[in-house]
């Protein structure tokens, strides 16, 4: 089981600041808690500023097939908008960021896990939910699964032909990020604050208010 | 001393790595030292290189430094957390080693204990932001520490002839915004990527140390295109190298293929960085042929 949190105001209002929005909710599987009262409460604000271009809300985004079709009825309001805000598990903001390659994709929410069992195993991308989002300064490509030692500030040195230096099959995570960002004109985002990683686990060690992403 | 000390006096600065044994005793590393890398300025001690267990970093810093040698600690994030990393970083500090380099280490998968857990609690980047932490008297976790803290010469590393090079620099903007003071490089075979690269490094404004490996075969050459990241010597180098067996079997030809990197390179670089993967004995003709 795992639960989203919307990441905090201070988080999420400077990368919207001034732009046109189109909102993704994930109510998905069951086994997620989603907190449904204050995203609407956000989304309200959002729309009195005149920035929403859409709102979808919806399920199982994590489903690229789903996806595409929920997505296709928006088309014209999803080109209408500069940033796509996407409120899901980490898998969910993955999996929409690789579908509207070419829109930048923030994620509204941290995942973390809670014991128990998870609903839906998704298929083509991996979120450990680590807690902290890492998806907005990583061109929505997730650096704790798609890295093999989950870097969270570039790439090491180890990249060999844009392969990871632990499996010749996989493609290095940070090329791929460092690639999605330069294809977005959002290399900028490189240049955030040294991230280090909170392993902590329980509320009282959480801190969320260090949290920049 | 630290090594920033001299690029600050626009010293070309040369240093040399060795890499501890496996096993206990290091005497005829320093012996090795002692004899052949008089000529150095620093000598880096590599931190359980590709992630082969052996006889600890600081450890072998400190008997260096007992011989009279100005060690540079090398410390990945492989095998420590961040409590470990600031305990050894401190522990270097009383034993007088100022420079270090920072480094986020190879995967365990890479080494000879590849069941082992991969750390990688921190990495380079905030490494060297904790190590700037620590300077300012304040560990990682917000504690002040107990009097005087410690000041060290940050070193990192950067991969100029990687084909991800936009990624590396943008990695090494990371680094200098972390606290990075000075760079070494992977070992380079084709200078005008180099050259090229440091164009655009030198925004940056931090000196920086060409890396070189002598080749010491063919094989050796082939290996590293096909294995080792950052590296790729090209074909007429390894042609110049099949050429003359003997000469190349005896270190010459290596030599002067190096002396000619580092001579070209030189304008371009703040001082070269010699990893001689158990050919100490041929850096004295090195810097000589190279005219350092
Ligand atoms: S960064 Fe990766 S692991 Fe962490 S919440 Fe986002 S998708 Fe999940
Ligand atoms: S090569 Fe790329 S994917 Fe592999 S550990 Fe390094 S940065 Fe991560």
């Amino acid at each position: 089981m795992l639960i989203t949190e919307l990441k905090s105001r201070e988080t999420t209002a400077p990368l919207l600041a001034g732009k046109k929005v189109f909102i993704i909710n994930c109510h998905g599987c069951r086994e997620v808690h989603f907190p449904e009262k204050e995203a609407a409460g956000y989304d309200a604000e959002l729309s009195a500023a005149g920035q929403v271009t859409g709102i979808l809300t919806t399920d199982y985004i994590c489903n690229p097939e789903n996806l595409k079709l929920r997505l296709e009825k928006y088309k014209s309001q999803i080109e209408a908008a500069d940033v796509v805000l996407v409120r899901s598990c980490g898998v969910g903001v993955q999996t929409v960021s690789e579908y509207l390659e070419d829109k930048i994709v923030y994620a509204g929410c941290d995942t973390y896990p809670l014991p128990g069992h998870q609903g839906v195993t998704p298929q083509e991308y991996k979120c450990d939910q680590c807690g902290e989002c890492y998806l907005n300064i990583t061109g929505g490509i997730c650096p704790i699964t798609a890295c093999s030692k989950s870097l969270v500030n570039g790439q090491c040195g180890g990249a060999k032909n844009g392969k990871c230096e632990v499996d010749s099959e996989m493609e290095c995570g940070w090329e791929r990020i460092y690639r999605r960002l330069a294809m977005l004109g959002r290399l900028d985002v490189l240049k955030c604050p040294v991230q280090i990683r909170n392993f902590a686990t329980d509320d009282e060690t959480r801190q969320p208010e260090e949290s920049n992403l | 001393m630290k090594i920033t000390e001299l690029f600050d006096r626009g010293e070309f600065v040369v240093s040399a790595e060795v890499g501890p044994p496996k096993g206990c005793h290091i005497e005829p590393l320093l012996e090795e030292a002692k004899k052949y890398l008089s000529g150095v300025t620093a000598v880096n001690v590599t931190d359980s290189q590709s992630s082969v267990m052996r006889f600890g970093s600081l450890a072998t810093c400190k008997a260096l430094k007992d011989e009279g040698l100005l060690p540079i600690f090398q410390i990945t994030c492989r095998d420590r957390n961040r409590i470990a990393l600031q305990s050894d970083i401190l522990s270097a500090a009383y034993f007088g080693i100022e420079n270090l380099l920072l480094l986020t280490g190879d995967h365990t998968k890479m080494g000879d204990h590849p069941q082992a857990k991969p750390v990688f609690d921190l990495d380079s980047v905030s490494l060297i932001h904790t190590v700037k932490q620590l300077e300012s008297g304040v560990d990682l976790g917000g504690n002040e520490l107990v009097g005087e803290p410690p000041k060290f010469a940050k070193g990192a590393v950067v991969s100029p002839c990687s084909d991800s090079v936009d990624a590396q620099l943008a990695k090494m903007e990371r680094k200098v915004a972390a606290g990075a003071d000075y760079f070494q490089t992977q070992a380079v075979y084709e200078p005008e990527k180099f050259i090229k690269f440091m164009e655009k490094a030198k925004q940056f404004g931090k000196p920086v140390q060409l890396g070189v490996v002598i080749p010491k075969n063919v094989g050796m050459c082939r290996y590293m295109n096909s294995n080792v990241a950052g590296i790729h010597v090209p074909e007429e180098m390894i042609e110049e190298l099949k050429k003359d067996k003997e000469a190349t079997k005896a270190g010459i030809t290596g030599v002067e293929i190096v002396a000619r990197i580092i001579k070209e390179c030189r304008p371009y670089c703040q001082g070269v960085h010699i990893m001689a993967l158990g050919w100490e004995s041929k850096i004295p003709g090195l810097l000589e042929k190279a005219g350092i």
